[in-house]
């Protein structure tokens, strides 16, 4: 079934009336997800996309039943709309908005760590279990369902690692864009273990980027506590230091977070890392394959 | 955002640290004024460049007389300087600072900055001061110093205490060093910092704590809530092109090859300048348009790459997700048409409206060359650019 959300998920839009969550919101319901409620405060009981709107979360959780928020909102609000969701004891909150500012989600981290609540982002693409429920802004055409767990903090390059596996047949069983803050509410280390708990997962895609230690610490987790094959793409191996590389959490400073030092320490830890970005999905298959013959 | 030393001083003191009394100068400014405002005849003359290693590259001068001062000063103003944190041209210098030099007992190293695994910020000291943080940590890790601040509480008492002892500096001025731990938090926090960097803090001989110099990075994410830091980012060195990118909120950065690359997403961007590189060619830029870029964004794009005169070839690699293909087969015939194109194109494009826009590319009359994915794109662009 995939990890975090299935086919009966029911989602809010927090900003559905907005523009990007208005266009959002319906390619969600053309993938088939169900898109129960909306939440524009000031808009509640009206109808967007023939949704009903509330004016906050739990307005919209005690009408209509959600497990899982999406958020549109822009980045002066969004601490605020995540810590909301939580609030209201929903278990998923997926973050789309970029530009928040760091200590604004540190103190989301904080509020949420006596939560039952899941962030997934924020500045993030989303997460998707192709065929059965689509959170966020990725297309969903490019996926296909499978038994390939994918995990990247980049948006745009997880499009093209999935469309690698998707033309080669390789469907996924959840994509999960973790974001490019330095600071994010699930990292690699939370999304491997789930990976490795969940029966629909055979093979796992870790995409990761320049800056910061977070796949330093998912070589560490997958040299202890993950058996399934994993496949690495680092983004950025040309990158100049001390300049950041779009993401906010994509610069080298010192010796840290350096393409050279993650790549390293996957491969330590048994992950099979490609070189070329072009050669992820023939990377994929051909450890599969490599697999079964083992089995 | 990375703001200058004097206007990171200018912070620290209004928020009750010590600094040295001083004055930044730029081109044409009067010395002696400046001078005789210090109130003291030995001094201090700093390069103000936005990179580390100045010591070192002649950026840090004494004087003793005023005359001496406005040499110093007048024969720094205007040039380049090249330390091993810049380009071997340097950066010119179009500001110093002039300070009163200050007597110093000790040198110690203080920062704040965010701990990406503990996701807090974290308070960093050394009593190796002076000496790059980096450097002291490969060779004396011991010496490192480190406490996470919940931010909740700010720094605790037991924990200044800690740090305090851990310096050597508890008997001679623990009131004094809790003040400025207090203070540099609230400077931290209350301007959104990414990194204060105090290095070094001296101990002068009366025993005052005082910032010799100060390295601020704010968090761009939250300018918006800063207005008063649009004044200082207009100090800010950055060349033409780059502010052009910046006023169409277009993520640019001009880099040493011939291989011009426009993408769409910080990590693919990135990873067509690896690929790039791994068929043997060199990009001339990192150019993220963004997720959801509009047609003058993308005209912009395409013309901030076309002014640039070292590129050889144009890659434009484009998932589109939000950001439809057609928009950005738009915005490149668009741009060609304004300044015209003498170079090789190589176009990739995928995802959302591609065949609306492979056919707007096709019937532009324009010659493209059209790869089927990312490999061929870059083998085809490299090509092109030998």
């Amino acid at each position: 079934m995939g990890i975090l959300i299935n086919k009966d998920t029911r989602v809010v839009c927090q900003g559905i009336t907005g523009q990007a969550g208005s266009f959002h919101a319906e390619r969600m319901l053309e993938y088939g997800t169900r898109l129960v409620a909306g939440v524009t405060p000031g808009k509640g009981g009206t109808t967007h996309l023939g949704i009903p709107v509330f004016d906050n979360v739990l307005d919209a959780k005690n009408n209509v039943g959600a497990n899982a928020s999406v958020i549109y909102v822009p980045a002066p609000f969004a601490a605020d709309a995540i810590m909301e969701v939580a609030e209201a004891g929903i278990e998923l909150v997926v973050c789309i908005t970029e530009g928040i500012p760091t200590l604004d989600i540190i103190k989301v981290k904080k509020y949420l760590s006596n939560k039952n609540t899941h962030l997934i982002g924020p500045n993030c693409p989303g997460i998707i279990t192709p065929g059965a429920c689509k959170i966020g802004i990725m297309p969903g055409y490019i996926h296909t369902p499978g038994n390939v767990g994918v995990v990247s903090r980049s948006g745009t390059l997880t499009y093209e690692a999935v469309w690698q596996l998707t033309q080669r047949g390789l469907g996924q069983s959840t994509c999960i864009g973790i974001g490019g803050d330095p600071i994010v509410g699930t990292d690699f280390v939370d999304v491997l273990r789930l990976f490795q708990e969940d029966k629909d997962t055979r093979a796992i895609v870790l995409i990761g980027e320049i800056g910061g230690s977070a796949e330093e610490e998912a070589a560490e987790i997958i040299k202890q506590e993950i058996t399934k094959p994993v496949i690495g793409f680092i983004a950025g191996s040309t990158a100049p230091p001390g300049r950041r590389m779009g993401h906010a959490g994509a610069i080298i400073s010192g010796n840290k977070g350096t393409a050279i030092s993650k790549i390293t320490a996957l491969k330590d830890a048994g992950v099979t890392v490609v070189d070329s970005p072009a050669d992820i999905g023939e990377t994929v298959a051909r450890v599969i394959e490599q697999t079964k013959f083992f089995q | 955002m990375k703001v200058y030393e004097f206007q990171a001083k200018d912070i620290l003191r209004r928020y009750g640290v010590c600094v040295p009394r001083g004055k930044a100068i730029s081109q044409g400014h009067d010395v002696p004024e400046t001078f005789q405002e210090i109130g003291s005849n030995r001094c201090v003359i700093k390069a103000q460049v936005l990179a580390g290693g100045r010591g070192k590259g002649g950026g840090i001068q004494f004087a003793n007389t005023f005359a001496e001062a406005q040499a110093i000063a007048a024969g720094m103003l205007g040039t380049h300087l090249v330390t091993r944190q810049t380009s071997q041209k340097g950066i010119e210098i179009k500001y110093v600072l002039i300070e009163e030099a200050v007597s110093i007992k000790k040198e110690l190293y203080l920062a704040i900055t965010i701990d990406r695994s503990l996701q807090t910020p974290i308070l960093i000291a050394s009593t190796e001061g002076g000496m790059e943080i980096e450097e002291v940590a490969k060779k004396l890790p011991d010496k490192i110093i480190k406490e996470p601040i919940d931010t909740f509480f700010g720094v605790h008492p037991f924990q200044m205490r800690r740090i305090a002892s851990k310096l050597g500096i508890s008997k001679i001025s623990s009131a004094r060093f809790n003040n400025l731990i207090t203070n540099i938090f609230n400077a931290f926090i209350n301007n959104d910092c990414s990194l204060l960097e105090i290095n070094p803090l001296a101990v002068t001989a009366d025993n005052e704590l005082c910032a010799l110099d100060a390295k601020m990075d704010i968090d761009d994410n939250a300018l918006y809530r800063h207005p008063e830091f649009e004044q200082i980012s207009q100090y800010q060195d950055v060349s033409p092109v780059e502010a052009l990118a910046k006023k169409y909120k277009l993520s640019y950065i001009s880099l040493d090859g011939n291989i011009g690359c426009l993408v769409n997403g910080a990590g693919l961007a990135m990873a067509t300048m690896d690929i790039i590189k791994l068929h043997g060619g060199e990009p001339a830029n990192f150019l993220d348009v963004g997720g959801d870029a509009s047609l003058e964004q993308v005209t912009q794009a395409f013309k901030i790459i076309l002014s640039d005169s070292k590129v050889k070839a144009i890659l434009i690699n484009i998932f589109g997700g939000i950001m439809k293909c057609d928009v950005i087969a738009s915005g490149i015939i668009q741009a060609i048409h304004e300044v015209g194109i003498h170079i090789p194109l190589v176009v990739r494009l995928e995802g959302t409206n591609v065949d609306i826009a492979k056919k707007i590319l096709a019937n532009s009359g324009l010659s493209i060359i059209s790869a089927k994915d990312m490999k061929e794109a870059a083998s085809l662009a490299v090509k092109a650019s030998k």
